[in-house]
């Protein structure tokens, strides 16, 4: 893995790519399932936009809230006079197809960072590193500096964090307690949450959570110069000044 | 640009010819399920044998008797044509579910016969693939007790059923098919099963989602191979789309 070519471009102190390969494979595997993950949810959504807390929830039942949107069931009242066609049966393929390549993608990257050090010296905040006066310049989403080429600032990293060790765990034991073969045998993954349409609803709000997440992850990108950032993801080189971008 | 060395080369022909072995053995085993060979065969094999080899036998929830939904919901099914409506009319005293393939004693038995077989409540949720469900008690005979009054044969893996409604038939394995949970259900919160949810005689298999639960089954066909059936893709289910196995 170390390329002692890519060391010249790093600042004193650092060597090797900008990103271990190990990150950046899993960076854009996860990327390919999340993108499928979130289509086809969508897809599968629409066949009962509707939300329930509780062990059960159907048409017949007050619904905690409601997507305004249509829906590709004729069942399901919309108040639009159309029914979208169903997209369910290769959503719902592509969907847990999709999951286990997250999750065991996830579980490679854990297994492998652990293992590294990485979580430890690139994600956990250094000490003292988490002021206000830090947090709120990097919430007011001021331009990184040049030294954020090489380095994650402690707002990024505090984030990464709860996307890998929060949202990303919690998006995964919500959509394994509406699985009726995985609750048969771990009843708890759905009684912990309040019965299944109680998950099915949680499911839906990490998932937006992960979504804005995604936004937000993109926006900072954008932000600190997309090429520059992008380049160090795909090929691990980073340049020294941003102006290379 | 890193070399290809030898090392390399012989860990991915071991890789490969592992996998092979892997797929091979899970097939003995029945871990593979019938829609296994497109695009999604990885994922949905994943899920399948994941479940078999570590949840074969465990119980479907149940839940009390306060939690029966009050609201059931049946989507509505297609035309059942007239020869349903004369069954129908007649209290479906002529309606049959024969069985028959891999089994010493076809035949068939009327809605009278499964009535007087050892019966068996449970309360069960119908859970729908569009992300609605309900609970419900259903009453009716496990389907192992049929299978066994059939005298089904060692060899036989997988219980074909179709439904009176044109089109519609799937097959479980015999891990769900013996499952204690698995029942030809005549009733419903504590009456006679409604036509809208089944009736005369449906197949719950709680431990999959509802579109396993065929409604109206008038025919039980024990084989060693679903590829004689339909396209070979194990149920109607998967022709249309959706996958084989439901446990997800």
């Amino acid at each position: 893995m170390y390329n002692p070519q890519m060391a010249s471009s790093a600042p004193a102190g650092v060597s090797g790519p900008r990103h271990a390969a190990v990150v950046r494979a899993t960076h854009w595997i996860t990327v390919a399932a999340f993108l499928a993950l979130l289509i086809t949810g969508v897809e599968i959504l629409i066949s009962h936009p509707r939300f329930y807390w509780g062990e059960t929830g159907n048409v017949g039942m007050r619904p905690l809230f409601q997507i305004p949107i249509p829906s590709s069931r004729g069942s399901v009242p919309t108040g639009y006079g159309y029914v979208l066609p169903d997209q369910n049966g290769w959503s719902r393929y592509l969907h847990f197809q999709s999951a286990w390549v997250a999750v065991l993608t996830g579980l490679l990257y854990v297994w492998w960072g652990l293992g590294a050090g990485h979580f430890r010296r690139n994600l956990v905040p250094t000490r003292g590193s988490l002021s206000w006066r830090v947090i709120g310049a990097h919430l007011r989403l001021r331009r990184p500096g040049a030294e954020e080429a090489w380095s994650y600032n402690p707002v990024q990293r505090m984030a990464y964090l709860a996307a890998i060790f929060v949202l990303f765990p919690l998006v995964v034991w919500t959509g394994l307690a509406m699985s009726p073969g995985l609750v048969s045998a771990v009843p708890a993954a759905v009684t912990l949450l309040g019965g299944q349409q109680s998950a099915r609803t949680l499911h839906f709000f990490v998932s937006a959570a992960l979504v804005l997440f995604a936004v937000a992850h993109v926006g900072m990108v954008i932000l600190a110069g997309f090429g520059s950032r992008v380049r160090a993801m795909i090929t691990g080189r980073a340049a020294r000044r941003k102006e290379d971008a | 640009m890193r070399k290809l060395s030898r090392r390399r080369l012989i860990g991915a022909g071991l890789g490969i010819s592992g996998l092979a072995a892997t797929a091979k053995l899970g097939a003995h085993y029945g871990l593979v399920p019938p829609d296994a060979h497109g695009l999604y065969g990885p994922g949905e094999t994943l899920t399948y044998a994941t479940q078999r080899l570590l949840a074969r036998h465990s119980p479907a929830r149940e839940f009390a008797r306060s939690q029966i939904s009050r609201e059931p919901f049946a989507n509505p099914t297609g035309p059942l044509g007239d020869g349903f409506g004369v069954l129908e009319a007649g209290g479906f005293k002529d309606w049959r579910l024969t069985v028959d393939g891999m089994v010493a004693h076809p035949g068939s038995f009327t809605v009278a016969d499964l009535r007087h077989m050892p019966a068996r409540s449970e309360i069960t949720a119908v859970q729908c693939e569009e992300g609605w469900n309900y609970i419900a008690e259903w009453i009716g005979v496990a389907l192992a007790h049929v299978l066994e009054e059939a005298g089904t044969l060692r060899q036989a893996r997988y219980v074909v059923y179709r439904s009176f409604e044109q089109g519609w038939w799937d097959s479980i394995d015999m891990a769900d098919a013996l499952h204690p949970q698995t029942i030809v259900t005549h009733g419903m919160n504590g009456g006679d099963l409604p036509v809208r949810f089944g009736g005369p005689i449906r197949l719950r298999v709680p431990r999959q989602l509802g579109y396993k639960s065929v409604k109206y089954i008038v025919r039980l066909t024990l084989t060693d191979d679903l590829k004689k059936f339909g396209k070979g893709l194990g149920s109607a289910a998967p022709e249309g789309g959706y996958a084989w196995y439901a446990g997800i």
